[in-house]
């Protein structure tokens, strides 16, 4: 996991490597300043002393000589605490941009299958939140995982040098504070864990009820709601509150090893030097012996929070993970066939079902032979597979088994863009992008003049409207297309559609909130300027198929009947059915109008 | 700059009411705890004292006498050190104990407060402002309600509190090494405001770029299938590039920013450290005299001494951390503030109004009269009780009645014009009309979320202004167009209509619904956990399951707006026999796209910009060859 993560650093390596250096170049320093603080009150002190064998120098003198050298130590030392943070901020920032790239890159790579399996909001999570937790942790291991271990090592050592044996009262001290530290995380961990998730569904029913704010006045039910929260709050209250609790015990657990190790060396360094007289200790030493136990036992606080941290992004770490290891579940065959002949489609006993695990096939031997040029209408209840059915034409989903062609060959055989460069779908769940009409538009051909857009939206019957807006077809659609009616968004997305001159066009419910003439229009539009594309209409209305070639009525994912409207209409019970509902207490066959409004 | 004040005025008045609430939700824990950090700074700024003594006798021992003659003082001195520790460990332990309990108490109050409130607020709260900043209440903002109570204000209190004792005790040592220790500080807040403000400035920034890139992920993996049917891969990835580099740069910037802001701030202070050591230095050297508070007590201090040196620079080491420890928490508590105001916003929020009086409640017929009544009878009334004391008894039928309505929600913009509808009880009336037309806006009139500017809304001949919300809206059933389910089973959601119905009467009202069926065929029935909305269900299917939500309920009036919108009309012909035995008896206020499904109604009103244009039965607008005729032809788009 980790070799897999590290591999999005790339451009950012040096600064990732630098980050470190400069750090450790900064504790290095660090560590002596206490050191050359000393000898400063050393010189203060005026005694002769001797330091590392050497004889410190003392008066003013010293003062100055000591003093200098500490101004240069601090200058250095914030020289590197600024680059490593200027490098650790860099290096940090640029991986999360990587691995938010490297997992942007391979979901773009994803089939349908890998989409749905991973939900689209998961994905959102993956590439938001899980991103920034492993940012985060990425940060702490260049910076502060580097700065404690160092820090405590230096500090011991240096502790020795100055404190000779009295270095091990800081030795001494690590284990117990290590084991007291960790026994809190783990205490303390699963409650957290636990408690995360319970927020989680707190913040959740919270958004649910703001979201249905309509439906719980409507049923007077905020009193009922108010319980339910208040349930789940003080839920989450205790949980938290035991979290925090055990947690809290950080804090004193530190003081108590810091005010040990504090008195300890106090007494025992004030008992040596009245002992010994001076000769091996003196009062400079001791003070500088604190200031170093207090590193150890930061570094230490430091180190075990650092680790908490690490294994909180290690559930991000693994959910990005499975992103990234995912293998497309589609993808174009060695030696793929670019061209594709013309728009006939076959279905060889064709089954298929989503998920192996999923009991039953939304496809049952489906058989059916389309001519290029055809228009098909495909008629069903929900649930009957009609998506299912066209989603393998365009290869978006594999058969399970049996054999999809179209023009004479497997698709499985074709390169994938190539195949769907010729079979345009307009989904049923479509989707307009932020960008004005224009941009939107030329999804379906990046080249293509602004007099080929109004000529696809003159046969989309989208023409009039786009026209009539102000800025006309440089008018801005919002995210999600919420600025222009559902009837509108759908004769957008044909007219994209329309803008790839496909050899194959389906249409999955894409007409649901056109009106009935406007529907017809469309519908004469495409024979008309697309005599040669085969044409797959699904659609709930009768009307929206009645003029096809051939209609395919769907039920449970088997193919029910076959023909025109006229030879269904009377035999087929189902076809009759859905056009009798629709057209009841009738006599003069109005078509029915109005939306079926399915956005 | 002239907009300082009142932003200072705005963090005193909701820090001061963070701490008043804090203070009458936990009055005695908070005095504990305020006592705890009080001594806890006190005593953790005094061992200096004591290192100081300590330091002095060992300076004296170490000439003449040693441990055999000042050991005793020095053991005296360490245990009243301990002591103090020991003091200090206790103090720091409750005070960490009881700042979880209050913090978690204070969230989940505030939580609460925030969520009650919120059940209170009009619709037009909900209609206008967006959902995710509704949430971003609940999340940020009492995230950093969180890290203010809970981490930087006591930090900022006990630093604050150490910055005094200490910069006391140092003028108890010396003044003048005080003021170079105070140029020191000086500087440090400078940079503070340079170098902090320069990161708060650049979060902000980046924070702005955070939203833009997780928008354009939020909307490229909604449309992923789009792409992919599209070959717009590559495209895509080069757009995702400009936006995911934009924040790589503005993230680069805030964190180098902050991350420099610790190492700058630690040098300073050992720089002033240096300083304040060689100025001591020259002092000691040169025998300067000392000026101090404490010289007035103690001779050792009148010159300038080794000890009092070196506890001094042990001290300005300390004051140099609280110092940092507070520009440290200063950022943390402005954002806190700026959380806190926002959740005191939406606990601010004005509730709906209601001052209705009429209340629905149970009633029998004894001896042909009404008579109010505990036990549930199928039988409705409503309570009015008059000026003079009197108390009548209506019986609840469904007769509404709306005379010449005017109705805006924005100034200026009126929606609907002298709308007068009457509908009878048992009466099927359909809207039909554009988007925009006024449709839904009539029913939000109906059930009391908006209040209507002129006119008057009946309800069995009461005024619906003089009918309490609650009994309004539980007369009334409404299926929406975009369903809400909530967490639960199935037979939960249904419940919801009716919190205790049995288990027979949920089931009876979902094959009611038509809704039966499938419920059945799901991996547990009944007890199939719904959650996201009922996200593993199809649209229709959750408006089969709504539809059964408000037939549990058995109001006599319903409104159903686009209630079928989403289901197939094979489905929709199954539904329908459920619909029409649900509408039985009832007045029904239907709005469709469908016209098939607003065929049969008693009375058709067509709606165009607010204004009734045809109304009639479907027969007689067919005739009248009018607006309904050409949409029923199929002439207009309905949206």
């Amino acid at each position: 996991m980790v070799k897999k993560l590290a591999k999005s650093v790339r451009e950012y390596k040096t600064a990732a490597i630098l980050s470190p250096i400069f750090v450790s170049l900064e504790v290095v320093l660090e560590c002596l300043i206490p050191f050359v603080i000393t000898l400063l009150t050393k010189a203060i002190k005026n005694e002769p002393d001797i330091v590392l064998g050497m004889n410190v120098i003392l008066g003013m003198t010293g003062v100055f000589t000591y003093g200098g050298i500490l101004v240069g130590l601090a200058i250095a030392s914030l020289a590197c605490g600024a680059l490593s943070g200027m490098f650790c901020a860099r290096a940090s920032s640029g991986y999360a941009k990587n691995l938010r790239k490297d997992l942007y890159y391979k979901i773009q790579e994803f089939s349908f299958k890998n989409i749905d399996k991973f939900s689209t909001p998961s994905l959102v999570t993956r590439m938001t939140t899980d991103t920034n937790n492993v940012q985060f942790a990425f940060m702490m291991i260049i910076r502060i995982a580097v700065r404690a271990p160092l820090m405590m090592i230096f500090s011991i050592v240096m502790a020795f040098i100055v404190g000779g044996n009295l270095g091990w009262i800081f030795v001494g001290v690590i284990p117990p504070l290590s084991v007291a530290l960790l026994l809190i995380m783990r205490k303390a961990m699963p409650v957290f864990k636990r408690v995360f998730k319970k927020y989680d569904a707190l913040n959740e029913s919270i958004q649910e009820n703001v979201r249905g704010m309509r439906v719980v006045k409507s049923f007077v039910r905020e009193e009922y709601e108010k319980q339910k929260f208040d349930r789940a709050a003080t839920d989450v209250q205790v949980d938290f509150t035991k979290a925090e609790r055990i947690l809290a015990w950080n804090n004193p657990v530190m003081q108590f090893f810091f005010y040990t190790v504090l008195t300890t060396v106090l007494f025992l360094g004030s008992y040596l030097i009245m002992t010994v007289s001076g000769v091996t200790y003196n009062v400079e030493d001791i003070s500088q012996l604190i200031v170093y136990g207090m590193q150890v036992l930061m570094s230490l606080m430091m180190l075990s929070m650092v680790l908490v941290m690490i294994v909180m992004s290690i559930e991000s770490a693994r959910r990005i993970c499975e992103v990234l290891d995912e293998e497309s579940t589609l993808k174009s065959p060695e030696n793929a066939v670019f061209d594709v002949a013309d728009g006939s489609i076959d279905f060889d006993s064709v089954s298929f079902k989503y998920s192996a695990a999923a009991e039953r096939n939304a496809l049952e031997n489906v058989n059916i032979h389309i001519k290029s040029g055809e228009t098909i209408g495909i008629i069903g209840g929900t649930g009957s597979s009609k998506t299912s059915l066209v989603n393998l034409i365009s290869r978006l989903y594999d058969a399970t088994d049996g054999s999809v062609k179209v023009g004479g060959r497997d698709v499985k055989e074709y390169d994938l863009t190539a195949l769907r460069n010729q079979v345009a779908v307009v989904l049923q769940k479509n989707e307009l992008f932020s960008g004005t009409i224009k941009e939107n538009l030329r999804w379906g051909d990046p080249n293509a003049t602004d007099e080929q857009l109004v000529e696809a939206c003159k046969i989309a019957a989208a023409d009039d409207f786009v026209s009539s807006f102000p800025n006309g077809y440089d008018t801005y659609i919002e995210q999600g297309g919420t600025n222009v009616s559902g009837g509108q968004k759908q004769r957008l997305c044909i007219a994209r559609a329309l803008l790839k001159k496909p050899k194959i066009l389906i249409l999955d419910d894409s007409t649901s909130a056109v009106d009935t003439r406007t529907d017809k229009m469309i519908r004469d539009g495409l024979k008309k300027y697309a005599p040669d594309t085969t044409k797959i209409i699904i659609a709930q209305r009768t009307s929206s198929v009645e003029d096809a070639d051939r209609i395919i009525v769907m039920d449970g994912g088997k193919i029910n009947a076959v023909g025109t409207h006229s030879e269904l209409l009377g035999k087929n019970p189902i076809y009759t059915e859905v056009y009798t509902t629709q057209n009841k207490a009738d006599s003069d066959k109005v078509s029915i109008g109005g939306g079926d409004g399915n956005e | 700059m002239n907009n300082r004040p009142p932003k200072r005025k705005m963090q005193k008045g909701v820090i001061k009411r963070t701490i008043k609430l804090m203070f009458a939700y936990y009055p005695h824990m908070m005095v504990v705890a305020l006592l705890c950090i009080l001594f806890n700074a006190v005593v953790s700024s005094l061992p200096s004292i004591f290192m100081y003594n300590v330091f002095t006798i060992v300076g004296i021992a170490a000439k003449n006498g040693g441990w055999a003659v000042y050991g005793g003082e020095v053991t005296k001195y360490m245990l009243i050190l301990i002591g103090l520790y020991v003091l200090s460990l206790i103090s720091g332990a409750v005070n960490k104990q009881l700042l979880a309990i209050m913090t978690q108490g204070f969230l989940k109050k505030m939580r609460e407060r925030m969520f009650n409130g919120m059940q209170n607020l009009p619709i037009k709260y909900f209609d206008t402002n967006n959902n995710g900043d509704i949430m971003s209440y609940y999340t940020n903002d009492i995230d950093t309600l969180r890290q203010m109570i809970s981490e930087s204000l006591p930090q900022l209190l006990t630093s604050g509190i150490m910055v005094l004792t200490l910069f006391f005790i140092m003028l108890w040592y010396s003044i003048w090494l005080t003021l170079i220790v105070l140029a020191g500080v000086v500087s440090i807040v400078l940079v503070t405001k340079k170098v902090g403000g320069g990161a708060g400035k650049y979060f902000i920034s980046q924070q702005r770029a955070v939203g833009k890139l997780e928008g354009f992920i939020e909307e490229m993996m909604n449309g992923q299938k789009v792409v992919k049917v599209f070959c717009h891969e590559e495209q895509a990835k080069q757009d995702f590039d400009k936006v995911n580099d934009f924040l790589c740069n503005e993230s680069t910037r805030a964190h180098s920013y902050a991350n420099m802001l610790m190492p700058i701030l630690g040098n300073i202070g050992h720089v002033l450290y240096v300083l304040v050591a060689i100025i001591g230095g020259v002092f000691i050297l040169q025998s300067v005299s000392n000026v101090s508070i404490g010289a007035v007590s103690d001779k050792d201090l009148l010159v300038f001494n080794i000890s009092l040196v070196l506890s001094f620079l042990q001290m300005t080491r300390q004051f140099c951390n609280n110092i940092n420890q507070v520009s440290n928490q200063i950022n943390a508590v402005v954002m806190g503030v700026a959380g806190a105001k926002r959740v005191f916003d939406l606990i601010d929020e004005k509730p709906e109004v209601d001052d209705g009086y009429v209340m629905l409640v149970n009633a029998k017929e004894v001896d042909g009269q009404l008579v109010e009544c505990e036990e549930r009878t199928n039988l409705w009334a409503w309570k009015h009780p008059h000026g003079d004391g009197t108390v009548t008894y209506t019986k609840l039928e469904g007769d509404v009645v709306l005379t010449d309505v005017d109705f805006e929600y924005e100034k200026g913009k009126p929606v609907l014009h002298d709308v007068s509808i009457f509908a009878k009880p048992g009466q099927k009336v359909a809207f039909v009309g554009a988007t925009g037309a006024g449709k839904t806006t009539i029913t939000n009139l109906l059930n009391r979320f908006y209040d209507i500017a002129d006119g008057k809304i009946r309800y069995d001949g009461i005024n619906i202004n003089k009918i309490k919300k609650a009994d309004l809206r539980r007369s009334l059933g409404i299926v929406l167009q975009d369903t809400n389910l909530f967490t639960g089973t199935v037979m939960d959601n249904i419940r919801y209509g009716k919190l205790d119905a049995t288990d027979e009467e949920c089931i009876a009202a979902a094959k009611l619904a038509g809704a039966d069926d499938f419920i059945t065929r799901l991996p547990d029935g009944y007890n199939t956990l719904l959650s996201g909305n009922g996200a593993n269900l199809s649209q229709g299917q959750r408006q089969l399951l709504s539809i059964a939500r408000a037939a549990v309920a058995d109001p006599p009036v319903m409104i159903l707006d686009e209630a079928t919108s989403s289901i197939d009309t094979r489905t929709e012909a199954i539904v329908s026999r459920g619909m029409d035995a649900l509408m039985q008896g009832r007045t029904v206020f239907v709005i469709a796209h469908r016209l098939s499904t607003v065929k049969n109604s008693d009375v058709i009103i067509v709606l165009d910009h607010g204004r009734i244009i045809e109304r009639g039965n479907h027969e007689k607008l067919i005739e009248e060859k009018g607006q309904y005729y050409q949409l029923y032809t199929g002439a207009f788009e309905m949206e």
